[in-house]
């Protein structure tokens, strides 16, 4: 956790380029800049600076936007949730997209609906989500008009975002559903539950599903990353109002106090997420236990 | 036929790269009077929105999509391999250090920490092969190393050892050569997300500069005039899903092929 804040600081601080230029413009005096760079404390040496980084983070404190000289912590507390639900809505796509498809994929395997399910998947971890995005909008917003091109307004409006962000994380997950399926009805166990006259079903859900569990998971654990990270882009596309929009904007206005806080907060979600990832692992395996 | 389509869509590719100078293309030419104008017998794919020929600017961006990734993979491969090499082979305290240093880039989600550093670096190709080599670096170092350390123990590398030779000789010729099968896989995915990252941020302003074309920032600037002009949007997209989709189909293929350990699995 240290370790990404520090990296998150020296991120900001060893690159070239004057946050004060940015504040003053080019044409300010030198008296000027000075006094501002004392005030913001930037005179200090490197390890101060992080020290004092450090001690207002622990308070809760992220410091002023250089732009709109707002508390940033408020800017991230208001962004933060609409960042969250994307995700969630997301994550949701995914896996109702990828349980059937990857069930499906291993229960006919070497079938012509195996191969499909599995070529879509392929298709669907290739296709950048800033083309499927803009596709999704030509589609249902401006040819059919049935969904909101962008914003936060409605609900509907989370539905392409949604969708764009899952496709990649659901084809992911319904190849690894897929796998681990595969893997587990060559087990004995599952030999002996077919032996035993139960019906295809209780094996499938009963016996298969709830170890075919764990790996995926672990894998959606993962990918979480990759989806929190995917999440900037498809934010941008649907100018939805999360911490990735406004990571971007902050890029752009070279405002590097809030391009910080933004890449923290994401980071810091993540190792958090991770976390979690482990906590519903010992839930549903009986066999780990986390206290031992 | 099916089975050569892949290889076909990355030789073009690579021949459209290196070419691309000798081409009698265009990308910067203006023609006022062919504004957004459809697809036709003269110009294959249409005009964008300030006149240019499309297919011309798709040919550049080719260009620009394979050079990024031929560096960023090379040099994230050769520094990953190395660190993670030596770090296991060598252990002790630096190995500590070096697998905190690579928890510390695993726990920022996926592109996130190559768009901060590419954009706090500012925009241009220089800068975007550093961000996303040293985003990049992380998974082949984890490979290398977790594969290092399970050679160790191999009489083959005992034996080196017990004839005298030193650590540099150990790794660069009883270890290495025999990373290279997981590595090149591991590679040939890394080139279909390092095609993704570039045009991701060029998408988003960050990556290659107007009037240069990459396939991301076409998107970008095509995605306003959508509904006037599909063309824009859908000419670089299916570009960059051809050449991502090969890439995946080949890795598969190249791990089914390679990778003892899947092999045995798909049986």
């Amino acid at each position: 956790m240290l370790g990404v804040v520090t990296l998150v600081f020296l991120l900001i601080h060893i690159v070239p380029g004057d946050p004060v230029e940015v504040m003053l413009g080019e044409s300010a005096q030198i008296a000027d800049r000075e006094a501002l760079r004392q005030a913001l404390g930037l005179d200090q040496p490197l390890f101060t600076q992080w020290w004092q980084y450090i001690q207002n983070l622990a308070q809760g404190d992220l410091g002023q936007s250089l732009h709109s000289r707002a508390e940033i912590s408020s800017i991230i507390a208001e962004r933060l949730p609409a960042t969250f639900e994307l995700a969630l809505a997301s994550l949701l796509v995914a896996v109702v997209i990828a349980l059937p498809l990857g069930m499906f994929a291993a229960w006919k395997v070497n079938t012509i609906w195996d191969r499909l399910s599995m070529g879509f998947s392929l298709l669907g971890v290739s296709i950048p989500n800033f083309w499927l995005g803009p596709l999704l909008i030509l589609f249902f917003s401006l040819y059919l008009g049935w969904l909101p091109v962008s914003g936060r307004e409605s609900f509907s409006a989370i539905i392409l975002p949604a969708l764009t962000l899952g496709t990649a994380l659901a084809a992911i997950l319904a190849r690894m559903v897929r796998a681990s399926l595969l893997e587990i009805l060559n087990e004995d166990y599952i030999r002996t539950a077919r032996a035993k006259g139960l019906s295809e079903q209780v094996v499938l859900w009963k016996h298969a599903m709830r170890n075919a569990a764990l790996p995926v998971t672990t894998i959606l654990g993962l990918q979480l990353g990759a989806l929190l990270g995917g999440a900037v882009i498809t934010e941008i596309i649907f100018s939805w109002p999360g911490v990735g929009y406004t990571l971007v904007e902050a890029i752009q206005r070279r405002d590097y106090p809030l391009v910080q806080a933004s890449v923290l907060m994401v980071s810091l979600s993540y190792i958090i997420i991770n976390r979690l990832t482990d906590l519903v692992y010992a839930l549903i395996d009986p066999r780990i236990r986390l206290a031992e | 036929m099916w089975r050569y389509f892949p290889v076909f869509i990355l030789v073009l590719w690579a021949i459209l790269a290196l070419t691309q100078t000798y081409l009698p293309i265009s990308p910067y030419h203006i023609e006022l009077d062919k504004i957004l104008q459809a697809p036709s017998s003269s110009a294959w794919l249409g005009y964008d929105e300030l006149g240019r020929d499309v297919l011309d600017r798709l040919i550049q961006g080719a260009s620009s999509s394979f050079w990024v990734a031929l560096w960023v993979v090379s040099l994230s491969l050769v520094m990953g391999t190395l660190i993670g090499a030596f770090s296991a082979w060598l252990g002790g305290w630096l190995d500590l250090v070096v697998v905190h240093i690579m928890d510390i880039f695993l726990a920022f989600p996926g592109i996130l920490l190559a768009i901060a550093l590419a954009g706090i670096l500012g925009p241009g190709l220089n800068n975007l092969v550093f961000a996303l080599s040293m985003v990049g670096w992380v998974g082949y170092a984890r490979l290398a190393r977790a594969q290092t350390l399970s050679l160790k123990q191999r009489e083959h590398v005992q034996a080196a050892r017990a004839l005298g030779a030193g650590n540099r000789r150990i790794v660069f010729r009883h270890i290495l050569p025999l990373l290279g099968a997981p590595l090149i896989i591991e590679a040939t995915f890394g080139i279909a997300s390092v095609v993704i990252a570039e045009a991701g941020l060029s998408f988003l302003g960050l990556g290659v500069q107007a009037p240069e074309a990459s396939w991301g920032s076409m998107l970008r600037d095509g995605s306003r005039y959508m509904l006037m002009a599909p063309h824009l949007v859908i000419a670089p997209g299916m570009a960059l899903l051809l050449v991502v989709l090969s890439v995946n189909l080949l890795g598969d293929r190249l791990r089914d092929q390679l990778d003892v350990k899947s092999q045995a699995q798909n049986r």
